[in-house]
């Protein structure tokens, strides 16, 4: 039994990974995106962060992995339920992230980007090196938070037939008539949250150095 | 050419409909201390933002040396130079802020020689020699590294100072460099700003501290409404003003 659920496990932490490793960088493009001046691109970003968070994750999931079969009659082949469960990950967190960021940027005073023009920096390099270290430490908590729900909504990954550790579990409960399968799932999801949680404490500490 | 470090000659700005700047003319020479005085609102800050390009202005002309910056179109209206000239105009000023805007996530010494070490590509060795020479002239050299929090406010605009003059600049702007600090704190950022006119850094100085610009300002501007209502050595202004408006305005002032 537990060599089924860690293999599940195994499964849960690639599509965890994946999502971030993803949806941070892609969060930051929208969320510039959003607050661009040109008009038409910041509609586009809020249209695109009101859909992906005002839909369901499951359905944009099935929506990734079916869609194209059923608008281009495509066969994606075998490995495609495994990506299209990156994508749509991926694509959701993204805009979530996004608006988090987006309180985070918003927040840094006008002074900061006053002095980094004054002192010649160009306009990249005051977001890499001024504005964004400092978005980070502020925005810390929230994401913290988001990366935490992350662990729990790989979990939807089932609705594609995905054996992580949810589908696992479920498989597992039904050929044993038990409810332990599930509960040791939970067990296993709450210690991979404390390991994050506690990296995310690590890195609050790092980042303590300063405040402002 | 002649010794001007800056020159701006007919400056307008407005926001909206409210006129902040109205045909705003001044150079400042080489080695000159030009003290800027004046009730809240009347356009002090905006000359100082528009000749630190943080503002644009709707018309005139803009020089940092023989780099012209803007200048007027057939229609009156002042058009901006390219990016490679407003990027060399950078280099010739600094600009120290009323809440210092320091980089709080940077060491003391990062703040001083970060701009030196990436935007001016300077050697990291030479930036950083350079930055610990000029926290030494501000009296800081034991607080290299540390963060900006853990400074006093005088302490922090001590090292702006020090941050905007790392990178030699031609003129030095102080938009209300004391405004944000208590009186012992002015104290010692004023004596800094001395120290830098008896060298004869070229400066121009935003002020409330009337008895510190008559001692160290070579020339004084009193600004109301948009416009210089006065303008002349510092001594005569304060001392001694022309116009009714600077007198009724010195009139709110001890003037030691």
């Amino acid at each position: 039994m537990m060599g089924i659920l860690m293999e599940g496990f195994g499964l849960t932490a690639q599509i965890f990974v994946i999502t971030l490793v993803g949806s941070l960088p892609l969060g930051i493009v929208v969320a510039l995106a959003r607050m661009s001046r040109f008009k038409p691109l910041a509609w586009l970003a809020q249209l695109y962060i009101s859909i992906l968070r005002g839909t369901p994750l499951m359905l944009q999931l099935m929506a990734i992995m079916f869609g194209p079969y059923y608008l281009f009659g495509l066969n994606m082949g075998s490995d495609w339920k495994f990506w299209a469960c990156a994508i749509g990950f991926i694509l959701n967190y993204a805009a979530y992230f996004a608006e988090i960021y987006r309180s985070g940027i918003q927040s840094i005073p006008r002074g900061q980007y006053e002095a980094a023009t004054v002192l010649g920096y160009s306009k990249a390099q005051t977001f890499t090196k001024i504005v964004l270290p400092q978005v980070i430490k502020r925005i810390l908590p929230a994401m913290g938070n988001e990366i935490i729900t992350l662990v729990k909504d790989t979990s939807l990954a089932f609705v594609l037939g995905i054996m992580e550790m949810f589908s696992a579990a479920k498989a597992l409960a039904a050929s044993e008539v038990s409810m332990i399968p599930y509960a040791i799932a939970a067990l296993i999801y709450w210690v991979f949250c404390l390991v994050i949680e506690f990296i995310l404490n690590r890195v609050e500490k790092k980042l303590d150095y300063y405040h402002d | 050419m002649t010794n001007a470090v800056v020159t701006l000659n007919h400056g307008k700005k407005a926001f909206g409909d409210n006129e902040v700047l109205k045909d705003i003319s001044l150079t400042v020479n080489k080695g000159d201390v030009l003290a800027v005085i004046g009730p809240s609102g009347g356009g002090k800050s905006t000359l100082l933002r528009c000749l630190a390009l943080l503002e644009t202005l709707n018309s005139g002309d803009l020089s940092y040396g023989d780099l012209v910056v803007c200048s007027n179109n057939a229609e009156g209206r002042a058009v901006y130079g390219d990016a490679a000239t407003i990027a060399t105009a950078k280099t010739r000023y600094g600009l120290v802020f009323q809440n210092f805007n320091l980089f709080p996530h940077y060491t003391v010494l990062q703040n001083v020689t970060d701009a030196l070490i990436c935007v001016q590509k300077m050697p990291k060795d030479e930036a950083l020699a350079r930055g610990r020479d000029l926290l030494a002239k501000m009296g800081l050299a034991d607080k290299e590294s540390m963060v900006p929090c853990d400074l006093s406010g005088g302490q922090q605009q001590r090292v702006a100072i020090a941050r905007a003059m790392a990178m030699n600049p031609d003129v030095l702007y102080f938009d209300e460099p004391t405004s944000a600090l208590d009186p012992e704190l002015t104290r010692e950022v004023l004596k800094v700003i001395r120290d830098l006119a008896a060298e004869h850094m070229t400066m121009v100085i935003v002020t409330h501290e009337m008895g510190f610009a008559r001692d160290v300002a070579d020339q004084i501007i009193f600004m109301d409404g948009g416009v210089i209502v006065e303008q002349g050595p510092a001594s005569e202004v304060i001392n001694n003003p022309r116009h009714d408006r600077t007198r009724a305005f010195l009139a709110n002032y001890d003037r030691d």
